[in-house]
């Protein structure tokens, strides 16, 4: 058996995330590319349900590792128990989330495993004759798009940001085969104390991880005015994301600010409120896959990279709009 | 409390110019500055000399005009700065980076703490941070938002740190003992701006410089022979949106917005 394509699968309360599906689908077309096995490593505390889900996703195999250490992420077992794993199975390549879990463990597997790690791919695919790992991510400021290779160090390494790929179909009859390792305790000691977890202010913050982002920008006027952004990222199922410069007035907090110092988003919709399109906001943003951009100066830099302009008052935009989904969310649930 | 700060120098975002017509990035001649986010870093090592003493040391890896990243750190307040410059560490990808800092850091003898950045704006990988502390086997602490509590070691006593950092999940608390490494993200604090005086002592200090051979590196292992990863591609990507500008009514404003919505099943 060939050594494989991995997926680091991820789990929160010992349900899958998303993005672990979104995982196997990419790593799927490599697998089937080089006609080798794709793999899932699922590490966790009571976990074994999932194990099977990701077989249902796609995994040949899942190598399953629980431990009530790694009921939650902690840098120390997490990292010894994948070394560990990686140097037994030695993998030819592994894809892991760009979350802020994948982003701690994957450098800290890269540097002790001597290995070649690219960070936020947009793009992963073969190398036809050499069978290679193509790893494509945007820089500086998604202005330029770089392609790279690991040629000489394995594995070849790579992390993807959530919501960047379909997530795989569920067939439950899929089959594949759960390897459970039982690894000793001194893998799972840890130097870290985990001292709890403290939820958001907002409960939509998360907006990496949202297919709607609704942003807003100091056009917006006043903080009483967000009302309107809250209520229209509700309507649309979304997160609100904001522009450093409303971050910096204190109108919302970090967590929500998109751009070259906040967050990069790549959601299906970009709803721009007020937002001028300052080169590093734009860095933060135009992966997004549609972008609707509201703002009253027709020269505003965001309309570059919107798909839909509106130039406009958003005193006399968002309102209107706000009651008109509001009756056609009501007509709908009326069937 | 001995504090090292690891800081890169970047090009200047608000000087990259979009070429209209191309759509390409215009390089030539961009001005370097620190990485902004490094500032975040340098701030905080600040503050923690200033409730505990000790002495904070910036470490840089570039050009010999990244002196200029080691200049802004020192006017806000640093004590020490040095510089990782030589031919032979060009085209380091984040491993080689790491490598080479990691070298430097353990000459540069004992630190209690290691701060970075949350991430380069010019990379964008945020790798080199854990890298290092993996490397010179630390417990690393990333997207650190608020530092609760600290111990300096005290009588044969390890240190102690607790932070919080910054989750899709919320604000996980999490304690480690010292020497720690920490990438701090912009909520952490507000750095300050240097002082007149401060600019005129970062004007005169002294860099230290260390070359290839200061720190017994090997050319296999540092720059792009001893980078794993190989740029093998460089493009820019098409500007693929077909954009539709419209200066209407609120009404018919509104009509527009919904009508997309509708097109792409996002209502
Ligand atoms: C190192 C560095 C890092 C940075 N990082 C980030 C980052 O991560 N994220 C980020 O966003 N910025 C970042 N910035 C700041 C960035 O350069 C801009 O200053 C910022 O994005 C501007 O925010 P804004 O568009 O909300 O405000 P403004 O630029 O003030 O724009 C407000 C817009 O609203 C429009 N408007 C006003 N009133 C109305 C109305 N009633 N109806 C409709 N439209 C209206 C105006 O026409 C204008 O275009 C960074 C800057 C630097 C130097
Ligand atoms: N060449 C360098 N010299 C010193 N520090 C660096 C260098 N490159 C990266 N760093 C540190 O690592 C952090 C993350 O950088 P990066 O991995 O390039 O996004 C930065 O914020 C710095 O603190």
């Amino acid at each position: 058996m060939d050594r494989g394509v991995w997926i680091i699968a991820e789990q929160w309360n010992g349900k899958l995330k998303r993005v672990s599906f979104e995982l196997l689908a990419r790593a799927q077309r490599l697998a089937d590319k080089l006609g080798d096995h794709l793999s899932a490593v699922l590490l966790g505390y009571h976990i074994k349900r999932a194990a099977q889900e990701l077989i249902y996703h796609g995994a040949d195999v899942v190598y399953l590792v629980e431990h009530p250490r790694l009921f939650q992420f902690d840098p120390d077992p997490y990292a010894n128990c994948l070394e560990r794993l990686i140097r037994e199975e030695r993998p030819e390549i592994i894809v892991a989330a760009a979350t802020t879990t994948g982003r701690t463990l994957m450098p800290i597997l890269a540097a002790r495993l001597h290995t070649g790690l690219t960070a936020d791919c947009t793009d992963l695919d073969i190398e036809e004759g050499t069978g290679l790992l193509l790893q494509t991510r945007p820089a500086i400021g998604g202005n330029v798009m770089v392609t790279i290779k690991t040629p000489n160090h394995r594995p070849q390494m790579a992390t993807v940001r959530p919501r960047s790929y379909k997530p795989s179909p569920r067939d439950s009859s899929r089959s594949g085969e759960v390897i459970v390792k039982d690894y000793p305790d001194e893998l799972f000691a840890s130097r870290f104390k985990l001292l709890g977890l403290e939820r958001p202010r907002e409960e939509t913050v998360n907006i990496e991880d949202t297919e709607v982002v609704v942003a807003v920008g100091k056009g917006i006027g006043k903080p009483e005015n967000l009302k309107w952004i809250r209520e229209l990222a509700e309507l649309l199922d979304g997160a609100i994301g904001a522009s450093r410069a409303v971050v910096d007035l204190g109108w919302l907090p970090y967590p929500h600010q998109v751009g070259l110092s906040g967050k990069t988003v790549s959601p299906r919709l970009y709803l721009a409120c007020g937002i001028s399109g300052a080169i590093q906001h734009l860095a933060g943003m135009r992966g997004s896959e549609l972008v609707i951009a509201i703002n009253k100066d027709p020269r505003a830099q965001i309309f570059k990279v919107a798909d839909l302009g509106v130039i406009g008052d958003l005193t006399e935009i968002l309102p209107r709009l706000i009651q008109r989904l509001q009756r056609l969310k009501s007509k709908g649930e009326k069937g | 409390m001995r504090i090292l700060v690891a800081v890169k120098y970047v090009p200047d975002t608000d000087e990259i110019q979009i070429d209209e017509t191309t759509g390409t990035m215009v390089r030539e001649g961009i001005p370097g500055i620190i990485n902004p986010l490094d500032l975040y870093a340098v701030e905080e090592g600040l503050r923690l000399k200033e409730r505990w003493g000790g002495e904070i040391v910036v470490l840089s890896m570039g050009p010999p005009k990244a002196e200029e990243a080691l200049r802004e750190a020192l006017s806000m307040g640093a004590d020490r700065a040095v510089l990782l410059t030589d031919r032979r560490f060009a085209g380091s990808d984040t491993w080689a980076t790491a490598h080479t800092l990691s070298k430097a850091v353990r000459k540069l003898g004992y630190f209690d703490l290691i701060l970075c950045g949350e991430r380069a704006t010019d990379g964008e990988t945020g790798q080199v941070g854990p890298e290092l502390g993996a490397m010179l086997d630390l417990p690393v602490i990333t997207y650190v938002s608020q530092i609760e509590d600290l111990h300096p070691p005290h009588g044969g006593k390890r240190g102690w740190i607790c932070c919080r950092r910054l989750t899709e999940e919320g604000y996980q608390r999490i304690g480690a003992p010292l020497p720690a490494l920490l990438t701090v993200v912009k909520e952490i604090n507000e750095p300050r701006l240097p002082t007149f005086q401060g600019k005129s002592r970062a004007r005169r200090a002294e860099i230290q410089r260390l070359s290839l051979e200061d720190l017994a590196l090997s050319a296999q292992e540092t720059g792009l022979r001893g980078s794993p990863t190989r740029v093998v591609e460089i493009f820019y990507p098409s500007l693929v949106r077909d954009t539709v500008v419209v200066a209407e009514p609120p009404e018919k404003s509104v009509e527009r917005i919904v009508d997309f919505l509708q097109k792409h099943e996002l209502i």
